[in-house]
């Protein structure tokens, strides 16, 4: 089709200097354009302008019928004297803290022995994989059993073994080690998995070269492994701090739009949801939104600069790293 | 670790054999403390979907008893005779299977043609274009629930399928994860002599692009499809009817709805459940791989 456009017609009299006649780049390159332009298209109308408007409805008083009537700041006023928003706030942090640390503890060790010359590999790798796929809802249901406190397996254990039970979904601390367990079930293996394909990265001659000058299994773990893996660390902890900024579904199935007890289980976005979609307030539910935005900003910058002040003097990522 | 052992060390040294004795004993002791170590987190990471099996097969009564039931028992058909009764699961499932797929094979669509694009093609703007894209990584989506949900009330799109579909049916990630596989398995020379042959770039795409990305696009769909099935804030905003519910959506309904008869909630959560892991169990091999590198490389 492009050759078409180079053919120069010959002109007496003139050098045969191929002049070539540029159509436009739609005219020459429609097809390329068009093969890209789904993309462009949908998050210009379903990506980009909500997140103009979501500005806009901040500023607004709105029940979704009623005309709607700019307030200007007062909404971010209210949110920030707000008990309720800060109590979300906290809930949110202390879950993600409750369960980011053990997990990726967890994860780390799990991966360490997946790693060892082990047979069924393969087996143990989708057991490991399988909570992180399945319906959060069905799930959060089957832990609301698990942890019931009249009738759950957790109870009826402790009772077995003459502990006493544990209000686990009636009381606040109950509630979000119920919240942690789970998030810790579903992603341990996830992150497990990620670390093994780090693990195997790591070349085997800085092993066999710590065990000729005589390291220990400890010693390897923390002077080689731990320090290899490090770019593979901070990809799962920034991942999980987006997912625990966004956690939503566990407490909303479990706990109700609510949160439960004393709002225990009230997360950032359970509190969004809870006011613009059960109360309809749909200004404060975008300045919820935003709110949480910056937070999230804010630890993506942390997190940023993590990376970045421990990376530039060692200089240069590993090459080669095959999963 | 003991076995310091230095090549010249004599054969038949006693101290070496005991030192060697040692050491082996040692290792196979670590070999079993690291297979009790993995195997308590396979029963750990599996308990929960035993026991889901376990309560969706028992009476409600055995559920409830004290100390509760732990083997499987004959109940299910009863369960999911309740269940099919007092909710329309079965249109649920079809509606979930519908809205997966259907984004399943847009994205795949949408997103293989942009990435043989970036990855094939020079055209003015293309680097914008790109860089473009990588920065609607930074957009979060929870910020946009709400303006979403008054949009699609403006398009009268609340209540059906359309918005769960459209909005979703391509999406950066899959382009830009598409993009490394055409340009590493694609040969330039392959396609250029197919312009020779004069394909036009819509052949070229078809009859090489589609075809050599098989492995990025098998996983992008698994992703896409389990991704869209385990979706649930989105269609409980916008899926008002009833009759359009997804499965999440159905599910958390008939668990605050029917507490009493968790038995039938438990088959209801089992249905949900069960093809999701056959999908997975499946395209596992395409499905964990690709996770694992893209956190490598991410």
């Amino acid at each position: 089709m492009a050759a078409a456009d180079t053919r120069v017609r010959p002109e007496p009299g003139v050098a045969p200097v191929p002049v070539v006649r540029r159509r436009s780049a739609i005219g020459r390159f429609w097809p390329q354009y068009l093969a890209v332009s789904p993309f462009y298209l949908l998050f210009l109308v379903f990506g980009l302008f909500p997140i103009a408007f979501s500005i806009f409805l901040s500023f607004q008083d709105w029940d979704g019928i009623a005309p709607m009537r700019f307030v200007g700041l007062a909404q971010y006023q209210f949110l920030l004297s707000d008990p309720r928003f800060w109590n979300a706030v906290g809930n949110t942090f202390l879950i993600w803290f409750m369960s980011t640390i053990p997990m990726l503890f967890l994860a780390l060790v799990l991966a360490f022995l997946l790693h060892q010359n082990i047979r069924f590999k393969g087996f143990y790798r989708v057991a490991y994989f399988l909570p992180n796929v399945t319906s959060m809802v069905a799930m959060a249901i089957v832990f609301g059993s698990i942890f019931s406190d009249s009738f759950g397996i957790v109870n009826s254990a402790l009772t077995a073994i003459g502990l006493d039970q544990v209000p686990w979904l009636s009381s606040e601390w109950g509630i979000k080690v119920t919240i942690s367990a789970m998030v810790i079930w579903r992603f341990t293996g996830y992150n497990a998995i990620i670390y093994l394909a780090g693990l195997q990265a790591i070349p085997t001659e800085l092993y066999d070269a710590a065990k000729v000058d005589g390291a220990n299994t400890w010693r390897i773990f923390s002077s080689i492994t731990v320090p290899m893996l490090r770019p593979v660390i901070l990809f799962t902890v920034i991942t999980s701090t987006v997912g625990g900024l966004g956690l939503f579904t566990e407490p909303q199935v479990l706990l109700g739009d609510n949160g439960g007890v004393g709002e225990a289980g009230m997360t950032i976005v359970l509190y969004q949801y809870n006011q613009a979609f059960t109360q309809f307030d749909f200004g404060y539910g975008s300045a919820i939104a935003w709110a949480l935005f910056i937070i999230a900003s804010v630890f993506a910058i942390i997190n940023w600069r993590l990376i970045r002040e421990r990376d530039t003097p060692r200089g240069g990522r590993k090459k080669g790293a095959s999963a | 670790m003991s076995n310091d052992t230095l090549p010249t060390a004599q054969l038949g040294d006693p101290t070496q054999a005991r030192a060697d004795r040692h050491s082996r004993r040692r290792n196979r002791l670590a070999h079993v403390v690291t297979h009790v170590c993995i195997w308590i987190g396979v029963l750990l990471s599996m308990f929960p979907f035993y026991w889901l099996v376990t309560m969706s097969t028992n009476t409600t009564a055995e559920i409830f008893a004290f100390p509760p039931k732990l083997t499987f028992g004959t109940n299910l058909a009863e369960n999911v005779e309740n269940l099919l009764a007092n909710v329309d699961l079965i249109q649920a499932l079809l509606n979930t299977v519908f809205v997966a797929g259907a984004l399943a094979v847009l994205v795949m669509f949408f997103d293989s043609l942009a990435a043989f694009t970036f990855a094939k093609y020079h055209f003015p703007g293309k680097n914008v274009l790109f860089t473009l894209l990588i920065a609607t990584f930074l957009v979060p989506g929870s910020l946009s629930l709400v303006p979403s949900f008054v949009l699609m009330s403006e398009l009268g799109w609340i209540g059906s399928f359309q918005a769960l579909i459209i909005p979703g049916a391509a999406n950066a990630f899959g382009i830009f994860l598409l993009r490394q596989f055409a340009t590493n398995s694609i040969p330039d020379e392959l396609l250029e002599s197919a312009r020779i042959d004069g394909a036009g770039f819509f052949r070229c795409y078809w009859s090489i692009g589609v075809p050599m990305l098989r492995g990025g696009l098998a996983f992008l769909g698994i992703f896409t499809f389990i991704s869209a099935w385990n979706d649930y804030i989105w269609p409980l905003v916008v899926l008002v009817n009833p009759q359009r519910q997804t499965l999440q959506v159905a599910l958390q309904t008939l668990n605050s709805i029917y507490l009493t008869d968790y038995g039938m909630v438990m088959a209801g959560a089992l249905i949900s459940v069960l093809p999701l892991i056959g999908v997975f169990i499946i395209g596992q091999r395409h499905f964990i791989a690709n996770i694992a590198a893209g956190a490598l490389k991410g």
